[in-house]
């Protein structure tokens, strides 16, 4: 599945968050979009799973325009697309199991022994084995993101989004996010943008790069070429300095 | 001054508009979707556990008291003109038409309503409530529809509950202090109460059964802002839903009033 965005806009109150903002992401492709935290990165996820609609301009999954689906086209669109949200977002109310099951269990007529070793297979994918009983209060930062990649992996997506999913983990457990994320890309072939500001992840996982600023793609690329890059946002983002062209222009952009 | 304070008002009464507006189209969707397939009875069960079962113990010790009060509070006047044995039809009138629905009402609220707007609320800031989307699932059938159809049932069942245990409190009151006889209480209250009182009461409940758990979800859905933001929706959610009753109350008792005079 590819995804286009082209030319969006979008703004909350007086504040623009996506300005004429475009970007292509090949079938089987890891993309990560880098910037700075707020810069409107998530506001694209959600773009992109038809959560928010566009003032201007359009997201197309497999050439379909994703804000003028009905919800019923939503929902088989859905079905092949998978978000794993900054915290986690697993519903509190219920178990591990459930939680990672929940697509399962409400829309197909899969049976619960069925749903109940896809479940399993998911969570040992993901290094959680055996903890479907728990409840998500019983689980640290880094498991709450686990489950959370296992619930998007169980219904066998072809598209994962992934916001933020080493931020607020230890570096250990921000390792081994990055390495799943890099063997489900290698596995299971499928296209992800992973969202971050981390960029040791980014290096590891991406096989592009887009740096996002004022509301656009500023820049996109290989890892090597971002790195590489002269261009004095990027440098300054990459190499994470206090000074520089981003932090002078903080105001003016409004 | 002056300025500033129409300032602030036309404010209030922008958004209180803006709230209408938006409980409206909840309640149109809620409507819709209550009656679309698949139908998951078992959140159904689950929230009428909650929001039914579990209100009988504060619903009967509140009802108890008012009937007890109701009792004494008209005794006093009707001792005065020798016409006790009246205060089993006022009393009765008065529950059945009129404070059995509302008091049931506002205990829900402060219970249920406020359960609800925190719990969904903090679905909404933690991102719960987009998850449930992306994994296709409609928010309003997953969770605001049971919570609807679960009040709507239970709170006329525990009106009619409320109702009984208020009656008995007047009773007790009436009959062991007052000296009016058993048989000519209930004799009283039952000649005194109409098919249509009953009607009418338990009708009120049922719109203040699905007003609490729309304006309970619409809030919760509506949060912005973390902990504190789900704290002020909670207090705005039970100051809404109890103006919400008072005025619907209002407003079926005027309607009534001429439909069935």
């Amino acid at each position: 599945m590819m995804i286009e965005v082209q030319n969006l806009y979008k703004k909350f109150s007086s504040s623009r968050v996506l300005n004429d903002l475009s970007l292509n992401i090949s079938k089987g492709q890891t993309c990560v979009i880098i910037g700075r935290s707020g810069c409107g990165k998530s506001v694209l996820l959600k773009h992109i799973i038809g959560l928010l609609k566009p003032d201007q301009g359009k997201v197309l999954v497999n050439h379909k325009e994703v804000g003028v689906l009905n919800e019923l086209e939503l929902s088989v669109l859905r079905s092949k697309i998978s978000m794993v949200f900054q915290g986690g977002a697993l519903f509190d109310s219920m178990n591990v199991a459930e939680n990672v099951g929940f697509s399962l269990i409400e829309h197909t007529h899969i049976s619960q022994k069925k749903i109940l070793e896809r479940v399993e297979e998911s969570l040992v994918l993901v290094g959680l084995g055996g903890t479907g009983n728990l409840m998500p209060s019983e689980l640290s930062g880094g498991m709450k993101k686990r489950v959370a990649l296992a619930r998007a992996i169980c219904i066998r997506p072809e598209i994962i989004l992934y916001d933020e999913p080493t931020t607020g983990i230890d570096p250990i457990a921000a390792d081994s996010i990055n390495e799943l994320i890099r063997s489900l890309h290698d596995k299971l072939k499928v296209t992800s943008i992973v969202v971050t500001h981390d960029m040791k992840s980014a290096y590891h996982i991406a096989d592009k790069i887009a740096m996002m600023y004022k509301g656009q793609i500023i820049l996109e690329g290989t890892p090597k070429e971002i790195r590489e890059s002269k261009n004095p946002v990027v440098h300054q983002f990459i190499n994470g300095l206090a000074k520089g062209p981003i932090t002078e222009a903080v105001d003016t952009f409004k | 001054m002056f300025i500033l304070f129409l300032i602030d008002l036309g404010r209030k009464v922008i958004s209180f508009m803006y709230f209408l507006g938006g409980l409206t189209r909840l309640a149109v969707q809620t409507v819709f979707l209550t009656f679309k397939p698949p139908y998951k009875y078992g959140r159904i069960i689950e929230q009428a556990k909650k929001a039914g079962y579990d209100s009988f113990p504060i619903v009967s010790v509140v009802a108890l008291f008012i009937g007890f009060i109701f009792a004494l509070q008209t005794a006093y006047f009707m001792q005065r003109i020798g016409s006790e044995m009246y205060i089993a039809s006022l009393v009765a009138l008065s529950i059945v038409r009129e404070l059995g629905p509302v008091i049931t009402a506002l205990v829900v609220a402060g219970r249920v309503g406020a359960s609800n707007t925190a719990e969904l609320g903090s679905m909404q800031v933690t991102e719960q409530i987009d998850a449930l989307e992306t994994l296709a699932t409609n928010p309003v059938k997953y969770l605001v529809v049971p919570r609807f159809v679960a009040l709507g049932v239970m709170l006329p069942i525990l009106t009619l509950y409320a109702n009984i245990i208020g009656i008995l409190g007047s009773y007790f009151i009436c009959v062991i202090k007052l000296g009016i006889t058993s048989s000519m209480y209930m004799h009283v209250t039952f000649s005194s109460l109409l098919y249509k009182d009953l009607f009418t009461g338990l009708f009120k409940s049922l719109i203040f059964g699905m007003l609490i758990a729309l304006i309970s979800c619409y809030e919760g859905f509506n949060v912005e802002g973390g902990a504190a933001g789900v704290g002020k929706a909670t207090t705005r959610s039970v100051v809404l839903t109890f103006i919400m009753i008072i005025a619907a109350d209002c407003f079926f008792t005027a309607l009534f009033y001429f439909i069935f005079p």
